[in-house]
């Protein structure tokens, strides 16, 4: 293997693990947020309890998405060293800021928030985890304004005498159109993904509840009476009522987002567009494939479900509106790049990405994501009586497939992103295969790829169990004066 | 002064809140089974840096960061010719910053074991190599002519970085001790206390060798008279600290780490990373730099952003200023009360 084949695989696998934890983080604190304020305004302790229950959850899962993000930014330089030379002065900046706006409120009210309880005056450490959820949101909007500047670079003016990328615009750079599509496009995702861990969690131990004959597994409550096992009901609906609403909402957002980002990216992209259509010859009125057999290289179809003029109107917003195939746009591509834009950071290609990865997985994120929000949709209807419906055996297996659904949905729409931007790592200015370190050897490279995968595959495991662990013990009992600051000589109400 | 003088100096501050901070809480991860001697005192030492360990990190993550930003070629060549080491101090912090979190998730002697293994080591790698990489950044590596480095792995191990290594890590050992005699009671504090004194002496030998020979190799006045000062201060340190006075025994060793970075910078200034190669180019704040318009960027976010940070960031030490001894910890983690 060469070393940007390396360099590439490494960093697929190490961003879409860091993303598997970044939507949870990112939703999950809000939703935390939202029950303690929930419990202050009206005093019910089942919203404590679910605050401190999904507290815990998140902060399992906030510590893996810390750790797993240093690499991130590590990487840039390490792998990717005259990437980051040549674009240092755009893709530097946003970087730098996040660090300074985001990390720094992240992590230091992350821990007044731990360590609070208790010490802190109630209003006080409810802001602490809004502060925390207000980090996360500043982090996902520069990352992605650095990101999407790769996708669409714009603010900036190319060098021939360093050969760099000079930044010339800051706000066309933080408002660039594709981080408006994209920043609330992974924003209603991260929202949905978040909320579906919260319905599927709360379903599972509904069901548990329904069974009163099992002797409650690990569940730290195991309801000994009628009325407190209608307690405990209560309780798990209020996260399934939460969850599912906020799912349902989120989703919907998904959806208009990426309406969006599809015509955005037709426009800026349309290579990408076309490769994730599997559409060789320019058409009008263009049908949207659901599923196509055959050859990917377009000689042959065999068989296909096609929505008539869908994939017109999503990616123009007219149903007869033309949609450029790749074979038209590999000539208009060569004609356009063809000539060295002046500097070593070019290769020639053909401009074309891996097209059967951009074709299912662009289907696979719009259909992952979609089932989720069907099953949340069913969830909320199935729980819309007060007194606990049934949970069937159909729901209870929805339930826990519901949040890996947006998990692979998110997976899948970067994969998406990031391939069908190929052969270019900043479109139209600097390919993938001239970005990577000239410098480090490909056993280094392969080192590195193969402790840091090992590394994540054992803490997949760990983590993966720990989660399990929390999540059978299911919600403590409200503690006693948790609103309460304690003596400074009184043990400490939360520790490591 | 110019644009790149002052992100330098600004990254010389980062560098420096870096060190200074998630210093102690390495001196404190590495003391961890040295100063403990059952579980209930190995979680008061973890708890004197609980609420603050990952701020301090932070720290490193901006220090990255700007220097992306500010100084593009700079970080494209140190982060990929010092690739192995980084690639150790990045699973080192990745294993020791899992470990805070989860070693108090179950009850079972033998994941606490575990983790606390974690601790040490991914404490004692990144305050070892941290001054190895730093040393070299100063002494200058073979950096060819395309400001590609030129050395291999075994180029870094060289005596001066090796020097440079023990003596961050003796360092961060004694800011460590010193932290944990500020932040607890009881026998800990006692016995950290007298650690402290021992290391410290060790650390001051390690540090004043080290300094001398960056002194003579590439030091000028006013490096002279920082290290001067760094060195000062440990001594100063060590005074308190047999005294018995510990908030000024930390701020000593506080002002002798910030002192000694310092010191590095300005021998290093206008360089970035010196070569050692006769035809090769060294970095330097100019040719490394990123355009004005960047710099001028990054110079409003920062001065409007970072008080704000230093400022919650002191809040929330003086919120968890107290000292912490065994019976403040819960009994089972857990179980905990609220
Ligand atoms: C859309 C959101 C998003 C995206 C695309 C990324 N991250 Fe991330 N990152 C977060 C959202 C986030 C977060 C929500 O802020 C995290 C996740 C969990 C957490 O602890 O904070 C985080 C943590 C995190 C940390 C640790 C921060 C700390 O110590 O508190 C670093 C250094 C990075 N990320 C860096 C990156 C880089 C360089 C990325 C690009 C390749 C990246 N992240 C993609
Ligand atoms: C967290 C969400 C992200 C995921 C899941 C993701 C996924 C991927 C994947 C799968 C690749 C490999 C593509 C290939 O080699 O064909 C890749 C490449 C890359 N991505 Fe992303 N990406 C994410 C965010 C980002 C962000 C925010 C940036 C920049 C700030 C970025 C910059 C890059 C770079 C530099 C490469 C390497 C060059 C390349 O192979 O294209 N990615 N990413
Ligand atoms: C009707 C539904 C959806 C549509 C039309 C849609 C559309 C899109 C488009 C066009 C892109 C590529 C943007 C670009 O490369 O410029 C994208 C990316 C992405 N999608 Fe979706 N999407 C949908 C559903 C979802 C769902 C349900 C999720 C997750 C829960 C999701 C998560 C993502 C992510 C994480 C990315 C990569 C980041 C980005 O570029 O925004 N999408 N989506």
């Amino acid at each position: 293997m060469d070393p940007t084949d390396i360099a590439r695989w490494q960093f697929a696998i190490t961003t879409v693990y860091h993303f598997l934890f970044v939507p949870v983080s990112i939703g999950l604190s809000a939703m935390v947020a939202g029950y303690q304020t929930a419990w202050r305004r009206t005093g019910n302790e089942q919203w404590l309890r679910l605050t401190r229950f999904f507290g815990k959850l998140f902060l399992i899962n906030f510590a893996i998405g810390v750790v797993t993000g240093i690499v991130q930014e590590f990487q840039f330089g390490m792998n990717w060293s005259d990437y980051s030379r040549f674009v240092g002065d755009v893709f530097g900046a946003p970087l730098a800021i996040e660090g300074l706006l985001a990390f720094f409120l992240e992590s230091t009210f992350l821990g007044l928030w731990i360590f609070g309880w208790g010490r802190l005056p109630a209003p006080l450490h409810n802001a602490c985890i809004w502060l925390v959820h207000a980090g996360t949101v500043f982090s996902a909007y520069f990352i992605l304004a650095a990101n999407s500047w790769m996708q669409h670079p714009v603010g900036y003016g190319y060098n021939p005498e360093t050969g760099r990328a000079e930044m010339n615009d800051f706000a066309a750079v933080m408002f660039n159109k594709v981080q408006l599509a994209t920043f609330p496009h992974v924003m209603f995702s991260a929202y949905l993904t978040a909320a579906a861990v919260v319905v599927g969690i709360g379903v599972w131990h509904l069901r548990r509840l329904d069974r009163p004959a099992s002797d409650g597994g690990d569940a730290v409550v195991v309801p000994r009476s009628a009325e407190q096992r209608a307690d405990e009901v209560s309780l798990y609906r209020k996260a399934v009522r939460t969850g599912a609403v906020l799912a349902l909402v989120a989703g919907l957002g998904v959806v208009l987002s990426g309406d969006v980002q599809g015509k955005v990216m037709t426009e800026v992209q349309p290579m990408k567009m076309a490769a994730a259509e599997g559409l060789y010859r320019s058409e009008e009125g263009a049908d949207f494939s659901l599923l196509t057999v055959g050859t990917l290289d377009g000689s042959e179809e065999r068989f296909a479900i096609t929505v008539p003029n869908l994939l017109s109107f999503l990616a123009t917003g007219s149903f007869g509106g033309r949609v450029e195939g790749i074979t038209d746009l590999r000539e208009t591509y060569r004609a356009t790049y063809g000539q060295d834009p002046g500097a070593a950071y070019y290769s020639p290609g053909d401009y074309t990405p891996t097209i059967p990865l951009t074709y299912w997985t662009f289907r696979l994120m719009i259909g992952t994501g979609m089932a989720a929000l069907a099953i949340a949709g069913w969830i909320l209807w199935a729980t819309r009586r007060s007194a606990a419906a049934p949970i069937n055996r159909l729901t209870i297996g929805l339930a826990v497939a519901l949040p890996f659904l947006p998990l692979l949905a998110n997976s899948f729409g970067w994969i998406f992103t990031e391939v069908g931007r190929q052969p270019w790592a900043v479109f139209g200015l600097m390919t993938t295969e001239s970005a990577v370190s000239p410098g480090v050897s490909a056993g280094e490279m392969l080192t590195s790829l193969v402790v840091l995968t090992a590394v994540y595959g054992v803490l997949a495991v760990i983590e993966g169990r720990l989660l399990l662990t929390y999540i059978r013990r299911g919600a403590e009992p409200a503690p006693v004066d948790a609103d309460v600051v304690r003596p400074v000589d009184a043990p400490l109400a939360v520790a490591y | 002064m110019e644009l790149t003088t002052i992100w330098f100096v600004l990254i010389a501050a980062l560098w420096i809140g870096y060190f200074t901070l998630e210093g102690f809480d390495f001196g404190v991860g590495m003391l961890l089974p040295v100063l403990a001697e059952d579980d209930a005192e190995r979680r008061v030492l973890i708890n004197t840096i609980g609420p603050v360990w990952d701020g301090n990190e932070v720290w490193l993550l901006v220090a990255g960061g700007a220097t992306f930003a500010a100084f593009p070629e700079w970080y494209a060549t140190l982060f990929s010719g010092f690739y192995l080491p980084l690639l150790l101090i990045l699973v080192a912090l990745i294993v020791r910053g899992l470990a805070f979190e989860y070693r108090a998730k179950r009850d079972d002697d033998r994941w606490r074991a575990r983790w606390d293994v974690a601790i040490v080591v991914g404490s004692v790698v990144p305050a070892l190599l941290w001054g190895v990489a730093f040393a070299n950044i100063v002494r200058g590596v073979p950096i060819d002519a395309d400001l590609e480095y030129a050395g291999g792995f075994l180029t870094l191990l060289n005596p001066y970085a090796l020097l440079g290594g023990i003596t961050t890590l003796l360092l961060f050992l004694t800011h460590g001790a010193v932290f944990i005699s500020l932040k607890t009671d009881g026998r800990i504090r006692h016995a950290a206390r007298e650690l402290g004194i021992g290391l410290g002496a060790l650390a001051a030998v390690a540090a004043v060798a080290f300094l001398a020979w960056t002194q003579v190799s590439t030091g000028t006045t006013a490096s002279a008279v920082v290290f001067l000062a760094a060195a000062a201060g440990l001594v100063a340190a060590l005074l308190a600290l047999l005294r018995g006075n510990e908030g000024w025994a930390f701020t000593g060793t506080f002002l002798a780490i910030a002192l000694a970075v310092a010191g590095l910078f300005v021998a290093l200034f206008p360089d970035v990373m010196p070569t050692t190669l006769a035809d090769g180019t060294a970095l330097t704040t100019t040719n490394a730099a990123a355009t004005a318009y960047t710099l001028k960027i990054m110079t409003v976010v920062a001065a409007l952003f970072t008080p704000v940070v230093v400022g919650y960031q002191a809040w929330s030490y003086w919120v968890f200023r107290k000292r912490i001894s065994v019976h403040h910890i819960p009994v089972a983690a857990e179980s905990v009360s609220v």
